[in-house]
């Protein structure tokens, strides 16, 4: 091929409207669906959901029904993973239960991807000294040992499934914080962003429509691995009391309920516990996959 | 060598104590409503609530209250429980023992598993124990540790009948019985431990056994052992060293649960009995001992970071 031909190919494909197909996102979504592990965290997940909207919708019994003619059932036909103490149908509850995880999980990640993010760029930014001072904040809240600050959060606040997803949000703010910093420290320099100055634009545009959108991949991969985590922290919350309040169901919350009844019925804390490790499971494959695929030292 | 690096190390630890101070003293200011009056029930008398008040010093101004609660933790006084009327002080001191074993104890259980599994699956990325190690670590930190606990209670303690369930032997009255009592809650919290570190220790590896030095190594003839262990694991230790002292805080996480599931009488255990009766002075001071304990490892571990690697400057 001449070099004229070449050039001419360059132009009319250039002529051409920039289509979703030729977007980086696009590339990185084509290797997500590549990666086995990521497309079968994606499938439990897909389960998770569907259990979580459309959960009291698909029980085959009420997840609160008591029954005390059929206390500690094994799995059967009728009740596929046994009843608890009270009669209760453990399937029921579980299915239920996704729903509780699924939004502490949501919302204590949002809080924290929010607030760390914004942080995070203000502190990348802005002058030495807002970054000294809200990195150094970040700092002290990551001295914490998460769950310890989360429990002492909530000894404050009060019990109850609401005060878990603000203690966990304010526990995993430091991590999206430092994730944006250092994504802003890399491109804070770049010509793009000292054309966008260049050309007037103020701060919060700049970081809005220039900084944010190139940060935005290892923050989607934070975001999928500390709602692993979150979950994790709410089951572990409602493990100790904490978090979700009877009767309610959440997997922590039925592990400790079958916690003393182990000896008579194991499958009380098989199955929720199996449920949590199946979930975290789920959103850790995919955030690796995500990892693998937004990684630009894999982009071509 | 760059003694700035570790003075500016030894200050930033030092205003991070400061501010694990004033965060651990806002755990009682954020209580919703008159804390004296949460504390003591909907059914206290308004003189018993204007009696805590005054006890607590919550009638004070905020920052008044704050330095005056300073100057005395800094003394090691740290107030008196609120359940017991008892010098919180000692009550700490007696946790904090049995909480450093067991994370030290959890953190060598860690290592010693996510080391071989972790250099191994490096040598030979790709293989069957490669996959293995890949599917144990991520069984590891998927898995929830209260739940594992529980799980090993059953199968160790309940069915086998090897170990005990829960309680504590202090090392100096029973090394075996303290041997006995610690392995099954350091092995809970070492195993996510493990799990994380054996993807760090295998990419950490994998780095440098493919720095040019090693293909030097290899190309003069050396035995592959010899070029493992002398030249590529101590290169890889700078960063794996890094990694543990990230991956503390992690640990005491884990630790504090475990505490609670093992009846273990460390800081965890106590925090949590302090949560369930609202004994804010003693949940305050097990609080900011434990976050105080994971600041001085990550500065031990910022140092021996310093000692291994002559190049590294404060940046």
């Amino acid at each position: 091929m001449s070099l004229s031909d070449s050039l001419n190919k360059r132009v009319a494909s250039a002529d051409q409207p920039l289509g979703p197909a030729n977007t980086l996102w696009r590339d990185a979504f084509r290797r997500l669906l590549r990666h086995r592990l990521a497309m079968f965290g994606a499938l439990i997940l897909l389960v998770v959901v569907v259990m979580g909207i459309f959960g009291p919708a698909i029980t085959p019994f009420d997840p609160n029904g008591m029954d005390f003619s059929d206390r500690f059932a094994d799995p059967s036909i009728e009740h596929w993973m046994g009843t608890d103490d009270f009669g209760r149908d453990i399937f029921s509850r579980i299915i239920v239960g996704a729903r509780v995880s699924l939004q502490v999980g949501f919302i204590a990640v949002s809080v924290a991807t929010i607030i760390g993010t914004g942080l995070g760029l203000m502190a990348g930014y802005s002058t030495r000294i807002t970054d000294e001072v809200i990195m150094r904040a970040m700092d002290v809240l990551y001295a914490f040992p998460a769950i310890l600050l989360a429990i002492a959060i909530m000894a404050a606040l009060g019990k109850g499934i609401g005060n878990a997803m603000i203690a966990i949000g304010i526990v995993y703010i430091p991590i999206f914080a430092r994730i944006a910093r250092g994504a802003v420290l890399g491109i804070r320099n770049d010509e793009f962003i000292i054309a966008a100055k260049a050309m007037g634009a103020g701060d919060v545009r700049i970081l809005l429509t220039h900084v944010l959108p190139n940060v935005l991949s290892p923050i989607i991969v934070e975001v999928t691995l500390s709602l692993a985590f979150a979950i994790l922290a709410e089951a572990a919350l409602s493990f100790f009391g904490l978090g979700t309040q009877p009767p309610d169901p959440s997997w922590g919350r039925m592990l400790s309920e079958g916690r003393a009844f182990f000896r008579q019925s194991g499958w009380m804390g098989v199955f929720p516990g199996l449920a949590i490790f199946f979930t975290v499971m789920g959103f850790n494959f995919l955030g690796d996959g995500l990892r693998d695929a937004l990684d630009p030292k894999l982009r071509r | 060598m760059n003694y700035q690096y570790v003075v500016q190390r030894l200050l930033l630890a030092l205003v991070v104590v400061l501010g694990i101070t004033f965060v651990v003293f806002m755990i009682m200011q954020i209580v919703p409503g008159d804390p004296a009056r949460v504390i003591l029930g909907p059914y206290a008398s308004d003189e018993a609530v204007a009696g805590l008040r005054g006890r607590l010093g919550l009638d004070r101004p905020f920052f008044e209250q704050y330095f005056t609660w300073l100057s005395k933790a800094v003394r090691g006084d740290f107030g008196q429980s609120l359940l017991n009327s008892q010098d919180v002080a000692p009550q700490l001191q007696g946790r904090i023992g049995p909480s450093f074993e067991l994370a030290m104890v959890s953190l060598v259980i860690g290592l010693v598993i996510a080391f071989p599994i972790g250099i191994i699956s490096a040598l030979k990325p790709g293989s069957a124990i490669d996959i293995i190690a890949t599917i144990f670590s991520q069984i590891g930190v998927s898995v929830p540790t209260f739940w594992m606990g529980i799980v090993l209670v059953i199968v160790f303690s309940l069915n086998l009948n090897l170990l005990p369930p829960s309680g504590y032997t202090p090392i100096w009255e029973d090394a075996g019985d303290w041997l006995a009592h610690i392995i099954l809650p350091a092995f809970t919290a070492g195993f996510v431990s493990a799990s994380i570190q054996t993807r760090f220790i295998r990419s950490a590896m994998l780095d440098v056994l493919n720095a040019n030095y090693v293909q030097t190594a290899r190309a003069k003839g050396l035995p592959e052992r010899t070029v493992i262990t002398r030249h590529a694991l101590r290169n890889a230790l700078i960063n794996i060293v890094t990694i543990i002292g990230l991956q503390i805080t992690a640990l005491f996480s884990g630790i504090v649960i475990v505490e609670v599931v093992f009846s273990w009488p460390g800081l965890g255990r106590l925090a949590f009995n302090a949560v369930e009766e609202r004994d804010y002075p003693l949940l305050q001071g097990a609080v900011m001992v434990v976050a105080i304990m994971v600041t001085l490892v990550n500065l031990f571990v910022d140092l021996l970071y310093f000692l291994l690697d002559p190049r590294i400057e404060y940046a």
